[in-house]
């Protein structure tokens, strides 16, 4: 059984909640004991309806304010896969949420009311998934109830999001007409739409293809920390732990270690239940070479003949998070796969109007929720590849030095 | 299909073996808290693989109610032995007599809101800067809103308004002097997650998980176990029931449920058959919609 995370966001009324409440309900993964507590806050708020948003709503101030702060993750199985949702909120701070939903999400739902099309916030989400190279959206054209179940509305809404969607880097773009109140399309085929052919919405997240997402070939292993036991039968033993963040190792292969240059050969590469032939993405393994080399956390390991870049100066897409402005010509901490080093933002070259895709390069002050593409400056040589080759290695955040604060989120562009 | 492609149990064994070297990796004296529970039980079987062959590289921390299951006691001592690691425990009875807590009263009282004292005083006493639990979100409303690694002030206090995002896979350690972390590797696991990997694994779980006779009683829904501490309500009876638990804690306020299943396979096909949250049965959880925001603010698991 394999795991898909994805992503969903939007508004209040745009029956994202109703959506994934029958989600989690057909697929019985709410229980009896929380239904009848939602039900009883619901009644007590004086609601006519269950409101199924209660169910991960829920800090005091969320519950009071009747919003969502943050991302809620959510669960939910089938025979067939295991589903993390990283369910957005539409309103406020959205586009920080997003970008956080959406770093770790291998398919976005994009939710789109019948009635009234292709609107702002469609264009928002989807060019988030596009910027964070999210492989697979599915477009769901919710509240078909509304106009009659027609194929024509249908179909109109296809072409509004087709036509925009030739601005969009996604390649798997899928469209399914529903009614998530009514539960057209979601578990099971619509008897009400004949004229539809496709699978429903459930189906398909259980048989979309994910395992060619992961990056097969280029060979990354940032290490994380280094294994020394310290007891007399593993004297001299010396391993690297990392999870491999792309590419497929095998014993014997010969590596080169980053950014020092030093080269040597996998002795073994070993797991608690043994040593295994090949490591492959996301696994996490340790690694022994056959030389006794300087190797420590922060360091990658990578296929010698398949090396990712090397360098100080880099082109990065920021998404602002902190509710202060960047400081002017401030060091900031900057993390990338298990490295850290110190960077200045030395220029802003555009921000990014996240509704329309318009470069601004008029306007070049960088505030919360922003997204802009900045020229970065790091104090010591940085080991990346770009952000559309690898997730993982092309991705970095940046850490305030005086807060501790995550303040924002980069995607390297060269 | 490319053969190159984990199941989700092999992708979530990985993502929890990352976090747990992550925290080794960014902090000086980490450590693990243990409650005799499942949850805690994986998290330091994870621990195990990520650092292998080497011992694990930090202590386990038990806060000791005084009220606990004597399975419990026996299965972490002859855990610890095994693993070859230090065992702090924090005791909430030592907290009650050096004054610094005070024992709730009245007929729900438990020593549950008390750990936190002895938690808290545990993790400064040793220098503690990250404490990992097993805490996932898919048990509790307010755990849901949790990170992977969750930072805390000076006082011990969570502030769920004003988290720091979590992006792609990293995972920001930077703090003050003072303040500390805690830490969940198996934030992503579901109950069922968590069973399936304990039959997958075959790791040893303590008997109170299986069903066994025991003696007990009804209330508010649940089975409480008969014990010492345990004062009878007007009109209860104590019962001989076959029962098993299906989270543990304080002996106080774990229900167990009435059931059959004496095997790992049983239990994993009891489980997914179930219609109620492992939480259900324990009081702690049902004083207010909020109750255990309130305990996570003040510093709680």
């Amino acid at each position: 059984m394999e795991l898909l995370r994805f992503t969903t966001a939007g508004s209040v009324d745009d029956g994202k909640s109703t959506l994934i409440g029958r989600l989690l309900y057909d697929s019985k993964s709410i229980f009896e004991d929380q239904i009848e507590a939602v039900k009883k806050s619901s009644e007590r708020k004086g609601l006519t309806h269950v409101d199924l948003s209660l169910l991960t709503d829920g800090l005091r101030s969320e519950r009071e304010q009747g919003i969502t702060i943050d991302v809620a993750y959510r669960y939910f199985a089938t025979p067939k896969r295991k589903f993390i949702i990283a369910d957005t909120p539409g309103h406020i701070q959205y586009t920080r949420n997003m970008v956080t939903g959406a770093s770790t999400a291998n398919l976005a739902l994009v939710l789109v009311d019948a009635r009234h099309g292709v609107i702002e916030q469609t264009c928002r989400h989807s060019f988030i998934a596009s910027l964070l190279k999210i492989p697979h959206v599915i477009v769901c054209i919710n509240k078909m109830d509304l106009v009659d179940f027609s194929e024509e509305a249908y179909n109109k809404v296809v072409e509004e999001y087709e036509a925009f969607a030739s601005k969009l880097d996604i390649t798997d773009i899928r469209y399914i007409p529903i009614s998530a109140l009514n539960g057209d399309n979601v578990v099971n085929r619509s008897e009400n739409m004949d004229w539809y052919k496709g699978a429903s919405l459930l189906d398909t997240l259980e048989t979309i293809h994910i395992s060619s997402d992961q990056n097969h070939i280029d060979a990354r292993f940032p290490v994380q920390t280094v294994i020394r036991p310290h007891q007399d039968e593993y004297h001299d033993y010396r391993a690297y732990a990392g999870r491999v963040a792309g590419g497929i190792f095998r014993t014997g292969d010969e590596v080169t270690v980053l950014p020092s240059g030093l080269t040597s050969k996998i002795k073994s590469i070993n797991t608690f239940e043994g040593a295994i032939d090949e490591a492959f993405s996301p696994m996490s393994v340790s690694i022994n070479l056959e030389d006794d080399i300087d190797v420590s956390r922060g360091d990658m390991i990578v296929k010698t003949n398949n090396e990712p870049e090397v360098g100080q100066d880099l082109n990065v897409l920021l998404c602002w998070m902190a509710t202060k402005p960047p400081r002017p010509g401030a060091k900031y901490y900057l993390k990338s796969t298990t490295n850290e080093v110190m960077a200045i933002i030395k220029e802003v070259t555009y921000k990014i109007n996240i509704n329309t895709m318009e470069k601004l390069d008029e306007d070049t002050n960088i505030k919360m929720n922003d997204m802009a593409m900045v020229k970065m400056r790091t104090t010591r040589p940085l080991v990346y590849d770009e952000y559309r080759k690898n997730r993982i290695t092309g991705s970095l955040i940046l850490i305030d030095d005086t807060t501790n604060e995550t303040v924002a989120a980069g995607t390297i562009h060269s | 299909m490319s053969k190159y492609y984990l199941t989700h149990l092999q992708e979530l064994e990985s993502e929890a073996i990352y976090v747990i070297r992550e925290v080794v990796a960014q902090f000086d004296r980490p450590a693990i808290l243990f409650s005799g529970g499942k949850d805690s039980i994986v998290v330091t079987h994870l621990a195990r693989k990520a650092f292998y062959p080497a011992r694990i590289p930090m202590p386990l921390i038990h806060i000791d109610t005084g009220h606990n299951f004597i399975e419990t006691m026996e299965f972490r001592d002859n855990l610890v032995d095994e693993l070859g690691i230090q065992l702090i425990v924090g005791s909430v009875q030592a907290a009650i007599d050096k004054g610094r807590a005070v024992e709730e009263e009245g007929i729900n009282a438990s020593r549950n809101e008390l750990q936190i004292v002895s938690l808290l005083d545990a993790i400064e006493e040793n220098k503690i800067d990250a404490a990992i639990g097993g805490a996932r979100r898919d048990e509790e409303k307010a755990r849901a809103k949790e990170r992977f690694f969750s930072h805390r002030d000076d006082f011990g206090q969570w502030d769920p308004k004003n988290q720091r995002p979590e992006l792609w896979n990293m995972f920001n350690g930077h703090k003050r002097m003072g303040e500390h972390f805690r830490v969940f590797p198996i934030s992503n696991w579901t109950e069922m997650d968590v069973w399936n990997y304990i039959l997958h694994e075959n790791i040893p779980i303590p008997s109170l998980y299986f069903a066994h006779e025991r003696e007990a009683v009804y209330r508010d829904g649940t089975w409480l176990p008969n014990s010492e501490f345990l004062v009878l309500r007007e009109g209860e009876k104590v019962e001989k029931k076959r029962m098993r638990f299906r989270t543990l804690g304080d002996i106080t306020i774990t229900g167990g449920i009435e059931s059959d299943a004496d095997t790992l396979e049983k239990i994993v096909e009891e489980i997914s058959a179930t219609r109620s949250t492992e939480r259900g049965n324990r009081s702690d959880d049902k004083r207010s919609d909020t109750s255990m925001e309130d305990r996570k603010k003040q510093g709680y698991f």
